[in-house]
């Protein structure tokens, strides 16, 4: 394999970047998501479940769409975002990781639901019983608990941003330098003649960065639930 | 100081009305069958139920009462709970575990060395939950609830999932406890050794209604209720080491107004312990025999005869002067005999025959 040029490198360490923004500020949201589905019944509970899930059964371009109408600078936040704090999310890196925040969120989220279903509920009403307010126990009983299914959900999220392509080049377009993810770099490398060997080399990238993410989240994920002594 | 309870609660399949009030502090057994409402009781005392309507009331303080809209939350009720399935938390040491109460609380009269000591748990302050036998978990649960200083102990089934072996190991740790602590502990258990070796006082409870409640003296001698038909039926006296007649190999126990000889114990005299006389090793008769074997030949007075159809047998109570004593005989013997409430006669027991339980 030959070696990577400058510009191959640059799209590499964008795509980690922006993958790495993406779990930054949708994992945390996630935790809560999740949550908020397990611990709570309320009206509407349904409609959020299913807005959660959306990005996973939606064409990403519909996704990307959505994001555009939402977050572009005539949208609702959109507008609100670039006229109190100067933020435009489209066709920027930042909004590069927002579609890949939203389109891993389901991903996140379900990983995250499966660890706090798994805590048995005694543990926490033990908890309680011994002066344990419901933050307390969140923090100290709850999060603990699930974070195996946490870790394992942003490594995952984390190896899926990476390979994010329709919402991403649909909200953010295809800026090299700016927006260019190694997916939308091996798009462009083989639309242009004579990119194939560009393409062949980002895609081998691709395919190490997705198998070291998924090894890694096997690893952890043992490890973690060997020290809860599962 | 006492503890008392009224509840009264709607499930789908059976309605719960229960009143009770104990001495405190004290060790009071709940008994009965599944779905008679000790568990029920157990929850709502720890603020995990809340009842259509209840007040529940430890020395003085009112932990819940729904007439005046009084609901303390199980966080800051101050109540233990030690449950059958130890619920130790996993990521935890045994050591966080003991102190994950006690961080939360103010400085109280149970120390962390007094407890570790007195459960036997010292060596395994640094291991994980995962690692412990059934047994360790049970003492480190029970532990955890202490040091949160609650002002009453409850334990639902503490012993339910451990074998016997295990369930030996731990009953003297739970002996020990109930003298070191001065706190009311209500105790639910479907077993009979583990209620005639703790309980100061009894509870009994059937399909949502108390059956009844008293000393456990009281209650273990009484033909009428379920607890006389079964087939370990027998009444527990508590007593004192009397005389130990060395060269006899005897030892003399008062207990219930009279006087008992069974094989030597270890015990000093003036010791005090728990003599529990099961009710198929009772012979009653109406003169004192000659040249029998036997050494106790006790004076009483029928108080109450009760049938048991499913054994063909009857439970007769027999009135000691300060408690009594069960007998289970054939309803021939009744007739022969002449046995009627009132009736003077002689319980014959041998002096093998009697269990004494340390104190």
């Amino acid at each position: 394999m030959t070696m990577l040029s400058p510009e191959e490198w640059e799209a590499v360490w964008l795509t980690l970047a922006v993958a790495a923004r993406a779990v930054a500020f949708g994992l945390p949201l996630a935790v809560l998501t999740a949550w908020v589905l397990t611990r709570y019944r309320f009206p509407g509970r349904g409609l959020l479940n299913a807005l959660v899930h959306l990005p996973m059964v939606l064409p990403p371009v519909v996704t990307g769409w959505l994001l555009l109408i939402v977050f572009g600078i005539r949208g609702p936040i959109g507008s609100l975002l670039l006229h109190w704090f100067g933020i435009r999310l489209v066709f920027t890196t930042a909004g590069a990781s927002l579609a890949c925040a939203v389109m891993t969120f389901p991903i996140m989220v379900r990983s995250i639901r499966l660890a706090l279903d798994s805590i048995d509920g005694g543990l926490e009403q033990a908890a309680r019983t011994l002066g344990a307010g419901w933050l307390d126990r969140l923090i100290n009983i709850t999060l603990p608990l699930a974070s195996p299914g946490i870790l394992v959900g942003g490594i995952v999220g984390y190896a899926t941003s990476l390979g994010e392509f329709g919402a991403v080049i649909t909200f953010a377009a295809n800026i090299p330098g700016q927006t260019q993810t190694l997916p939308l770099a091996i798009y462009a490398a083989l639309q242009s003649p004579g990119g194939e060997t560009k393409a062949a080399e980002l895609s081998m990238v691709s395919l190490t960065l997705a198998l070291i993410g998924l090894l890694l989240s096997e690893w952890c994920g043992k490890r973690l639930n060997a020290m809860l002594g599962r | 100081m006492s503890f008392s309870v009224t509840l009264n609660h709607r499930f789908p399949s059976v309605r719960m009305d229960i009143a009770f009030q104990v001495p405190s502090p004290g060790v009071t057994v709940l008994f009965g069958p599944s779905g008679a409402g000790k568990s029920t009781i157990i929850n709502a005392a720890a603020g995990l139920l809340r009842p259509d309507n209840c007040r529940i009331q430890v020395d003085g303080t009112v932990l819940a009462d729904t007439g005046t809209n009084i609901w303390i939350p199980p966080e800051r009720r101050r109540v233990g709970l030690v449950f059958q399935d130890s619920r130790l938390f996993p990521h935890m040491t045994v050591a966080t575990n003991l102190r994950f109460g006690m961080r939360r609380v103010a400085p109280g009269s149970i120390h962390f060395d007094e407890v570790v000591d007195l459960l036997g748990v010292g060596a395994l302050l640094n291991r994980r939950p995962h690692n412990l036998s059934g047994g360790e978990r049970q003492r480190v649960a029970i532990g955890r609830a202490l040091l949160a200083q609650p002002h009453l102990l409850l334990m639902d089934e503490p012993l339910a999932s451990l074998d016997s072996a295990r369930k030996a190991e731990i009953l003297p740790y739970l002996t020990r406890l109930k003298t070191a602590l001065h706190l009311p502990i209500l105790y639910v258990t479907h077993a009979l050794d583990e209620a005639v070796q703790l309980a100061d006082s009894m509870v009994l409870l059937e399909a949502g209604h108390v059956v009844a409640h008293g000393t456990v003296s009281d209650v273990a001698a009484r033909a009428d209720l379920p607890l006389a038909r079964r087939d370990d039926a027998g009444a527990l006296l508590l007593c004192r080491i009397a005389e130990n007649d060395v060269p006899r190999a005897l030892t003399r126990l008062e207990g219930g107004g009279a006087t008992f000889w069974v094989p030597l114990l270890d015990l000093p005299v003036g010791a005090g312990c728990r003599m529990r006389i099961p009710a198929r090793e009772v012979i009653l008769a109406s003169q004192p025999p000659e040249a029998i074997s036997l050494h106790n030949i006790v004076p009483g007075t029928v108080r109450r005869i009760a049938g048991d159809a499913v054994r063909r047998s009857v439970i007769v109570e027999i009135a000691l002067p300060d408690g009594g004593l069960l007998s289970r005989v054939t309803p021939d013997a009744v007739a022969h005999l002449g046995l009627a409430e009132g009736v003077p006669v002689l319980a014959l027991i041998k002096s093998t025959s009697i269990e004494v339980l340390g104190q």
